[in-house]
């Protein structure tokens, strides 16, 4: 197999690529370009943990292909916190103690943004079914919750 | 001189308050390294070949054709990993689980390893490799595995404890027994016996970060492994020794832990991606798929356990008898044992005994999943516990209160409690608003108590001030869960300084000495007690210093809130003098200030819990969903209680699971059916609710600050609580685990034909 060459926009910037045509997005982000942030914890889009947002969609980054990337924009945990300002959502991860290992949270804090943006105001269920996709094994969820209901309160600026 | 570990009870100014984590903001911007996120200069790609079998014979492995494979670095069987553990049992067991040797003994179990430039060649590589195989008969249930005719997987297995000591090798490692009194005797005082049978099913720790490792051996005979793990030192003196390798060669680096619970605390890949990059000269990765996680790491065992409790009517227990049946995966091991010591924990009764049988079957190896062992146990003795107080119409908790173990109490596996938090817990829960709240339709409420011991163990702490008065601690217990904060929270408090003046890290297993691993709630516990001593030496240091700069004897300066003070009136007008300014001149006063500690840390405290729990069942589906939930434990002190709770919830989501719907299920071919996330089914957001929690503060006599390990007791109680919960919702008594909807509903409809 010959390898495809992909241009694509991650976290603003203007990024080019060769990866083979059955490479999980993934793998390039993580293997090609350096961007450790989304982790592979099953491979097979049910942990959530690789999320990432093309075109403003949240997305398993193992469930796409590296080679279906050119001319999107990608949005990954690397590219979440404005320089040396957290975003809310961060910020309130790490005031509710809403991570313990951590394995899970660059997805959850993805999976979150892009609930988010489509619900400003969600109710706690609309939360928990809004990240019944990333799974967490350490929090039990709790505080995930509660710091996603602070960083939403936050950015409603309520 | 031995550190003083006795409870200082004085007021705390920083422990207890509910800092920021230092690693919080690498966790959430994704700049934190974990297992998989470490790359070396040429480094490769390892795969492992495993045994489709669940029990084989490996007659033969031709890898000639996958060695022809432009690309493939290196190849490894264990013909490349030879026995030199010299007739150590469990060592031995450790390489073969490793790499197979003349059989192949569970689905999953390694049996070639290769190492190649990219994935692709690799996969390809394995596919080349052919082996083969005689199949053999197999076993995967614990009480068929017990039997006589059953496939025997060891014949050097001769059943421990029984006199004489048998002649023929079976499947049936050990026989232990626990308890005092006499049950007999007890069972005929009571009036009313209560005697039921219970199953568990296997399941896994399941951490989302997969077993990682980047192994670099170098011509020289020194290699270097960047590694997820529970215990570097132990991962270490482990990989030295199936390696042939001095410990001194061999430094282990641990990465953030992206989970472990137990399941890492044994090496599985690490020694084989060893012996590929010494074989290849170059690194290589070694990072396991879902599915390799599920069929060759963790679980922990399935069981078959007989309880009977003979009560009399006021409540008082008479007798109680436990038989706990465990399999170990397929090399042996104790964890019935460990049943068995934990299952009467709580009660104070005069008349117990438990009775443990360790199997091996073909299934993988099990490991420690969080307070080992112990959840199985409470569920068939938490479930008998209601059953009696149902039988002499007595609320459960009250009867829990009357036989609740106490200070003084010789427990069932042997040591008389100090302190301890069963009859609090209790009393906590009985007066809970949970208990009093109204429940709906088709919902019934739960609750039960849980045990662990605690560990302590060997444990090493480096303290060291900087030039500009800041300090570091380096330790060599691994953060699964915000244990630097909490060590940071410990130095802190000791020296008198602010928490931010104090940096944990991790170290290395080159720059500090030997740790055990970070497993029976012993991280906080163990590395804070060594911390404190190591931090009162740097304290003694620091006096001396003030003494050199003041010229007057170290006996009249004294550490005060992070400073020293001259004591007299002679020295009334001498400031004091903070870390910052002795450090200054620390170049001229002796050197580099710092305080080392190397402890066992004896003392830990037990700790106990009770969880209240309200279930609701579909009596059409048999779908239980978890409506509220609350843990009430005793932490001695909580150092940082953010971190507690968060335990407390985290084990709590981990019972529920393993209630509900956690399961390794196997087919006749003994192949296992569900080694994904989709079809092994974690909890998700959806399914919980928020779980309440109240930290009780018992304090352990036997640390500075009373601290008690909190990471496990929280997963011992949901199962117990749960089964109890569904009796009181759907009226039906499940005695089988998970309580999954297809069985729920099975029960139900049995009830509804009586």
């Amino acid at each position: 197999m010959s390898a495809v060459l992909v241009k694509t926009t991650i976290n603003g910037d203007t990024v080019e690529y060769a990866c083979q045509p059955d490479e999980p997005l993934l793998d390039v982000l993580r293997n090609r370009l350096g961007l450790t942030g989304a982790k592979e914890g099953c491979g097979t889009g049910d942990c959530g943990a690789c999320s990432v947002i093309v075109d403003g969609r949240l997305v398993c980054s193992c469930l796409v292909l590296g080679a279906e990337m050119d001319g999107k924009t990608l949005e990954t945990i690397e590219g979440m916190a404005d320089g040396d300002k957290l975003h809310p959502l961060q910020q309130q991860f790490i005031d509710h103690a809403a991570l313990q290992c951590g394995i899970c949270t660059p997805g959850f804090l993805i999976a979150a943004k892009a609930l988010l943006a489509k619900n400003p105001d969600p109710s706690e269920e609309e939360i928990r079914f809004g990240l019944a996709g990333n799974l967490c094994r350490c929090t039990g969820y709790d505080k995930i919750v509660r710091a996603v209901q602070a960083a939403a309160k936050e950015m409603r600026g309520a | 001189m031995p550190l003083d570990t006795s409870l200082v009870r004085k007021p705390f100014k920083v422990i207890g308050t509910r800092v920021r984590r230092p690693d919080g903001i690498d966790k959430v911007t994704g700049r934190a390294k974990y297992g998989a996120d470490a790359f070396a200069p040429g480094q490769l790609v390892g795969l492992v070949l495993r045994s489709p079998h669940a029990h084989a014979k490996i007659r033969k492995i031709d890898t000639s054709k996958a060695e022809k494979l432009p690309g493939v670095k290196a190849i490894i069987t264990s013909a490349d990993l030879p026995d030199l553990t010299g007739g150590d049992r469990s060592m031995r067991d450790i390489l073969e689980n490793c790499m197979a040797r003349s059989k192949a003994l569970y689905d999953g179990h390694a049996v070639a390893a290769v190492a190649a430039v990219d994935m692709h060649t690799a996969k390809q590589a394995l596919k080349l490799i052919k082996v083969d195989y005689q199949v053999l008969p197999h076993v995967t249930d614990v009480d068929e595995a017990l039997k006589p005719n059953a496939p025997l997987l060891h014949d050097d297995i001769f059943t421990e404890g029984i006199e004489p000591k048998p002649t023929k090798p079976s499947n049936f490692i050990k026989i232990a027994e626990y308890g005092h009194g006499d049950v007999e005797a007890g069972f005929k005082e009571a009036d009313v016996i209560i005697e039921k049978s219970y199953k568990t099913e296997q399941t896994h720790q399941g951490y989302i970060e997969p077993h990682a490792c980047l192994a670099n051996v170098s011509p020289d005979g020194t290699g270097e492994l960047w590694v997820t793990t529970q215990g570097p030192f132990v991962y270490r003196n482990q990989c030295a020794a199936l390696l042939g390798m001095d410990i001194n060669k061999l430094r282990v680096t641990s990465s953030e832990i992206g989970g472990g619970f137990g399941g890492k605390t044994h090496v599985w890949g690490e020694p084989v991606a060893l012996a590929l990059s010494r074989k290849a000269n170059r690194p290589v990765k070694l990072v396991m798929t879902r599915d390799e996680v599920f069929r060759a790491t963790g679980p922990t065992s399935s069981s078959s356990i007989d309880i009977k409790i003979g009560v009399r009517k006021d409540g008082t227990i008479t007798a109680a008898f436990a038989e706990l049946r465990y399999q170990n995966g397929a090399f042996p091991f104790t964890w019935a044992e460990f049943g068995a010591m934990t299952c009467w924990a709580c009660y104070d009764f005069k008349n117990v005994k438990s009775v443990s049988k360790d199997v091996v079957l073909n299934r993988p190896k099990c490991a420690a999943y969080r307070a080992p062992s112990a959840p199985i146990a409470a569920f068939a003795v938490e479930s008998t516990m209601d059953l009696v107080a149902a039988a002499i119409g007595m609320d459960p908790v009250d009867l829990r209160i009357k036989n609740a173990a106490k200070e003084g109490t010789k427990s069932s596996y042997g040591p008389v409690y100090g302190p301890i938090g069963i009859g609090p817990t209790l009393e906590a829960a009985k007066n809970h608003p949970h208990m009093k709240a109204k429940l709906g339709k088709n919902q019934g409420r739960g609750m039960a108590c849980g045990f662990w011991f605690n560990f302590g163990g060997q444990t090493c702490v480096d303290v060291n001030v900087t030039p500009d008065g800041s300090v570091t601690v380096a330790v060599g217990t691994v953060d699964v869960g915000g244990s630097r904060a909490s060590l940071a929270l410990a130095v802190a408090e000791e020296l008198g300084v602010p928490y931010e003046q104090v940096r944990v890290i991790v170290a290395d297993t080159s720059s500090l000495g030997h740790n055990d691993m970070t497993d029976g709630s012993r991280g906080t516990f163990s590395s804070s007690m060594a911390a404190v001593d190591a931090t009162r030496k740097a304290i003694q240091t620091l006096r001396e210093r003030a003494a050199k700069i003041w010229e007057i004897p170290v006996d009249e300066v004294e550490w005060m809130d992070g400073t020293a003070r001259a004591v007299g009136e002679k020295h009334g007008n001498k400031a004091p003098l903070s870390v910052k300014d002795i450090s200054a001149q620390a170049a001229n006063t002796g050197g580099p200030i710092a305080g080392h500690s190397e402890i066992v840390a004896d003392g830990a405290g037990v700790s106990f819990a009770t969880h209240i729990c309200d279930a609701e069942v579909d009596p059409e589906t048999g779908r239980t969903s978890i409506k509220r939930y609350t843990v009430i434990q005793d932490a001695g002190k909580a150092m940082h209680p953010s971190y507690v709770e968060g335990q407390y919830q985290g084990g709590a989501a981990q019972g529920i699971g393993w209630a509900l719907n956690e399961e390794y299920i196997y087919g006749k071919d003994g192949r296992l059916q569900n080694a994904g996330f989709l079809d092994y089914r974690i909890p998700v957001c959806s399914d919980l609710p928020m779980i309440d929690t109240q930290i009780l503060e018992i304090p352990t006599p036997n640390h500075p600050s009373g601290v008690r390990g909190v990471g496990e007791t929280s997963i011992v109680p949901p199962l117990g609580a749960i089964a109890n919960a569904i009796s009181n919702a759907a009226g039906v008594r499940l005695n089988h685990i998970p309580m999954s909807p297809p069985r729920v509903l099975k029960a139900i409809k049995a009830a509804k034909k009586k």
